[in-house]
């Protein structure tokens, strides 16, 4: 009954379908379920004893983490011992809802899409634990921290590892309990509770697309297993295909900070620094990044219909990316710099899974997982340098002190710009290039385009203004002594520098280096083969190389923009001035906030406060009415004890007269008669 | 002309009602009292003219028997009210209201 | 006896000694009754009350109840009465009795239902025996069945109290030994209620007469040991 996940029906014909199998007994596969057990128990032993381990909680945390990746690392490399089309894998481990007609199992699908996600989540979780070791040493919540880094991981990796809409849906859910957790980490401070309460309602909001999606998928298969579901896919009515494309992509838009769901983000970075980059950089907000991947039969069935869904979604977000590109121009706090990055970056994600480029994306997603996971932690080194502070004005001149820290950042930073022949560019390259070559999607690759240059700037700022020119901390900051932090959290800014500069070679070998300019050839998109759809791109608008160059030169305009800006003296004040309501309306985020609040959220708690009422006075007035009434009528009623003996005798002499009376008015007519 | 029984019946309901009204009017708890002999006495009427209607010396018994209780009664009764009085210094009625709402 | 037996014969005038003084014993009784609860003084009602039972016994001794008409007079005014009057005397003669009634409408409902009740008894009860074979001493009353009276000639043949005597000591002798020992009981009863307790302090618990009970609290301006420190002023 089970069919091969990998159908994907592509316009050159379909693959050659294959069963989908068990793992063999004993091999690396066999023990994919351990991936997020591990992690689970240790969360599960460090929220209950957490106290008493006390500082060994975080070499249990590093412990479960390894083994994760590490078991990671062996079903990928059994997975590559097999044939292609052999790479699906199912794990059963048993029944869990079993009803009539809807049976969903404990089951987790091993394939080429679920084994990349897994390794960047076991080893950049892996690093950012390590990293935490430094970073949160002293606080006085420590295992309870490391609990929940844990905590976080096993939920993203059921989601990954989930065979089903409803096992992806609860990975979906916990990792966002996990978020709320941890963003409000730093709760006793009444600003990070709310960013908390935020980040869950706002996700929660996506969630109600989700599950109607769900719905509508069972309604149509009668399963939501994916073995079952997306073979199928090719055979849905074009308006269930658009349905449940949509609604799954209110859900990423809720999970991955998309347009109109993306204000949870920027002040989710009230939590702790290595929170942000593991949640809010590599993993987390690219679940629905992978969820589209993961659907995407059904976005290639939407695509043959009316209308094309796909299309819509790559829209939204490139004009996610470019608002929020816009936005962190004029930010001051250099995580929320990053934090509108990270939205920007995942917009061209979704451009490239919404055009049906889905290893282009899943390519970005990794490589952005790399650089802005780099990014994040080298902005908590800094910040943990200079006593917490994220003012960027205050900042500068830190290349001398902090020599790791800077050296890192820059290679993030030329990764994020797009600079060759690092991580970013490939990646990024790659989603313009399918723009580029989808017809109806040439606007996209306009805007892509100049958003990359936008990045290129502000990412720019945000590095000259923290290492170079002068060291303003010396004026506006008392008492800080910057130094380099210690290994444990320099440790995996290198190893991630590493992987920035290195990532982009995923795609290119180890095939050949054809792959430099035919990214189709390369390794990650074979790899990805068995699980994703094809990119099919049709004539280009542009010359490849004309459009490459464009979109280089974009990058280099950004940096010499910034540059001259930030480099070189500047009244910074007149240029605001000059800048005027653009220059605002960039720094208070476009206003969307304050949008919300006027138009959701106002009107939301009138309906609250009307209900509220009703309790009170309807409800409780119903209840405490009764009570009343009961209690009048008691009152009315007890003065018929008037404690006089002559009334009650009265009383006793109404009842004998009417018994009397009736008695001998009944004697009387029965002796009449 | 002969006395039918019918006559002293009527005379006992009389009796009956005006000790029953005495009851409900009077408030000095010993004319109360003494109202409610009245009505027992009524009663007692009513079963000699019954007892020699039915030639049965029957009823006579009763009303002795109804005599001896009466007399039971206002002994007990009255040593109550005294007891009363003693306690609330008046022989009003009225004033014993301690189960008033 | 005969005397009164005779009685019932009509006389000359048409109507029987019996009419006579069922009319004039009556209307005695009657008014001595009403007098009774309407006068104010409660010497002069109780005074009123034995007159009333003095005219029962007179009834009763026409109705062929010898026995009763002594017992009445000799328990009921003679002993009943006077313990009445002792208490009197003893609770307090002086007290004025207020007219004012603090239950509204008592007074027209106790008299509209008495009304009421009358006309039920005469009507229902004495109704059936108004008739002239209701009256006795009339040749073949007897016979009528229900209505008909009987006379009770037959049954004090021996004399009235041999009569009740008979039926008091054979068929009703349980219950008459019983009533031996209800009075007994209530002698006893009254002699315990009657004592006076040694304590001065919790015997009085003087409310003020004039004080309406309206409210529910405790009257805690007259405990009893307050009232009874009062009591000792006013002897000092």
């Amino acid at each position: 009954m089970l069919a091969s996940s990998a159908v994907l029906a592509t316009e050159e014909g379909g693959r050659a379908l294959a069963e989908v199998m068990s793992p063999a007994a004993g091999s690396a596969a066999d023990f994919a379920w351990l991936i997020p057990v591990v992690p689970a128990v240790s969360a599960a032993l460090l929220l209950l004893f957490g106290k008493r381990i006390g500082r060994f909680s975080a070499a249990i945390a590093i412990t479960a983490i390894g083994t994760s990746a590490t078991i990671a690392t062996l079903v990928f490399v059994q997975l590559a011992s097999l044939e292609a089309e052999q790479r699906v894998l199912v794990r059963t481990l048993g029944t869990w809802i079993s009803t009539g007609r809807f049976t969903v199992d404990w089951e987790l699908l091993i394939d080429p899409l679920s084994s990349i996600m897994l390794l960047l989540v076991t080893w950049v979780g892996l690093l950012i634990h390590v990293y935490s070791l430094g970073y949160m040493h002293g606080d006085e919540r420590y295992s309870r921290f490391f609990a929940y880094l844990n905590l976080f991981a096993a939920s993203m990796l059921i989601l990954v590892l989930g065979s089903s809409f409803l096992t992806l849906f609860v990975g979906w859910e916990l990792v966002g309990l996990c978020s709320y957790l941890l963003i409000g980490f730093w709760f006793t401070d009444r600003a990070n509770a709310t960013a908390a309460k935020k980040a869950f309602v706002v996700n929660r909001i996506g969630d109600v697309g989700f599950m109607i999606a769900m719905f509508v998928v069972f309604a149509t298969f009668g399963s939501l297993s994916f073995a079952e579901v997306l073979p199928e896919a090719s055979t849905l009515a074009g308006g269930t295909a658009i349905a449940i494309g949509l609604l799954l992509f209110v859900g990423a838009t809720g999970k991955s900070a998309q347009i109109p769901l993306f204000v949870w983000l920027p002040d989710a970075m009230a939590g702790p620094t290595p929170v942000s980059a593991l949640i809010h950089a590599a993993t987390m907000v690219t679940a629905g990044v992978y969820l589209i991947a993961r659907a995407s039969p059904i976005y290639a069935a939407a695509a043959e219909s009316a209308f094309d869904v796909g299309l819509l979604v790559a829209w939204i977000g490139v004009l996610t990316a470019l608002v929020a590109a816009l936005i962190a121009c004029s930010q001051n706090d250099l995580k929320k710099i990053l934090a509108y990055s990270t939205v920007s970056q995942l917009g061209y994600m979704f451009v490239a899974v919404g055009l049906g480029a889905q290893a282009a994306g899943i390519f970005h997603l990794l490589t952005h997982g790399f650089f802005k996971a780099l990014l994040f932690l080298a902005a908590g080194s800094v910040m943990h340098a200079l006593a917490d502070e994220t003012d960027i004005w205050k900042m500068g001149g830190l290349r001398k002190v902090m020599p790791f820290t800077f050296w890192t950042s820059v290679v993030a930073w030329l990764a994020i710009a797009g600079i060759p022949p690092f991580a970013g560019y490939f990646s990024k390259e790659e989603i313009l290039t399918a723009a580029l070559d989808t017809p109806g999607a040439g606007g996209i690759w306009v805007v892509g385009a100049i958003v990359a240059g936008i990045t290129a700037f502000y990412m720019s700022r945000w590095l000259f203004l923290i290492f170079l020119g002068d060291r303003r901390y010396e004026r506006e900051l008392d008492d800080v002594h910057p130094h380099e932090s210690p290994l444990s959290m320099t440790l995996p800014l290198v190893v991630l520098a590493v992987l920035s500069v290195l990532g982009g070679l995923i795609n290119v070998l180890p095939r050949s280096f054809v792959a430099f300019w035919a990214p189709e050839e390369g390794f990650l998109h074979s790899w990805l083969e068995p699980s994703v759809t094809e990119f099919v791109g049709e004539t280009a608008l542009l010359p490849e190389l004309l459009a490459l160059g464009l979109v280089l030169l974009a990058g280099a305009l950004g940096i010499a923009l910034a540059f001259r800006l930030y480099l070189r003296r500047t009244d910074h004040a007149a240029l605001r001035g000059r800048l005027g309501w653009a220059y605002q309306a960039s720094l208070r985020k476009f206003y969307v906030d304050e949008l919300y609040e006027h138009t959701v959220e106002a009107p939301g708690r009138l309906l609250a406060d009307g209900f509220a009422t009703f309790d009170r006075r309807g409800v409780d007035g119903l209840v405490n009415g009764v009570a009343r009434l009961t209690a009048g009528l008691g009152r009315s009623g007890r003065r018929a004890q008037t404690g006089f003996v002559r009334s009650y005798a009265l009383a006793v002499l109404l009842g004998t007269v009417l018994v009397t009376v009736l008695f001998m008015g009944g004697l009387l007519l029965g002796g009449l008669g | 002309m002969a006395v039918p029984v019918g006559y002293y019946l009527v005379l006992a309901a009389a009796l009956f009602v005006v000790g029953l009204v005495g009851v409900l009017v009077r408030r000095n708890i010993i004319i109360m009292f003494m109202c409610i002999e009245l009505m027992l006495n009524s009663v007692n009427l009513t079963l000699v003219a019954f007892s020699r209607l039915q030639g049965n010396i029957e009823g006579q018994v009763l009303s002795f028997f109804v005599m001896v209780v009466a007399a039971a009664e206002v002994t007990v009764g009255l040593a109550l009210i005294v007891n009363l009085y003693r306690l609330r210094a008046s022989t009003d009625a009225d004033d014993v209201d301690r189960l008033r709402w | 006896m005969a005397l009164l037996a005779q009685t019932g014969a009509e006389g000359a005038t048409g109507a029987s000694a019996e009419l006579w003084i069922f009319l004039v014993i009556g209307a005695l009784s009657l008014g001595s009754a009403l007098a009774m609860i309407l006068m104010k003084n409660t010497v002069h009602a109780a005074l009123m009350l034995v007159v009333n039972f003095f005219t029962i016994a007179v009834l009763y001794a026409v109705l062929q109840a010898q026995f009763l008409f002594v017992v009445q007079m000799i328990v009921y005014a003679g002993a009943i009465m006077v313990l009445f009057l002792f208490v009197l005397m003893l609770l307090g003669v002086y007290a004025e009795q207020q007219f004012t009634d603090r239950i509204p409408g008592q007074k027209t409902t106790a008299l509209l239902l008495g009304v009421l009740l009358l006309g039920a008894l005469a009507g229902g009860v004495a109704g059936p025996y108004m008739g002239r074979d209701s009256a006795c001493n009339v040749a073949g009353a007897s016979s009528v069945a229900f209505t008909g009276c009987r006379g009770l000639d037959e049954v004090n043949a021996d004399g009235n109290v041999r009569a009740v005597g008979l039926s008091l000591f054979t068929r009703y002798v349980w219950p008459f030994e019983v009533m031996s020992v209800l009075l007994v009981i209530a002698a006893l009863g009254a002699m315990v209620l009657g004592r006076r307790d040694e304590d001065l302090a919790d015997l009085v618990d003087r409310v003020p007469v004039s004080e309406p009970a309206a409210t529910d609290e405790e009257p805690s301006s007259a405990t009893p040991a307050a009232v009874a420190a009062g009591e000792q002023e006013e002897r000092d």
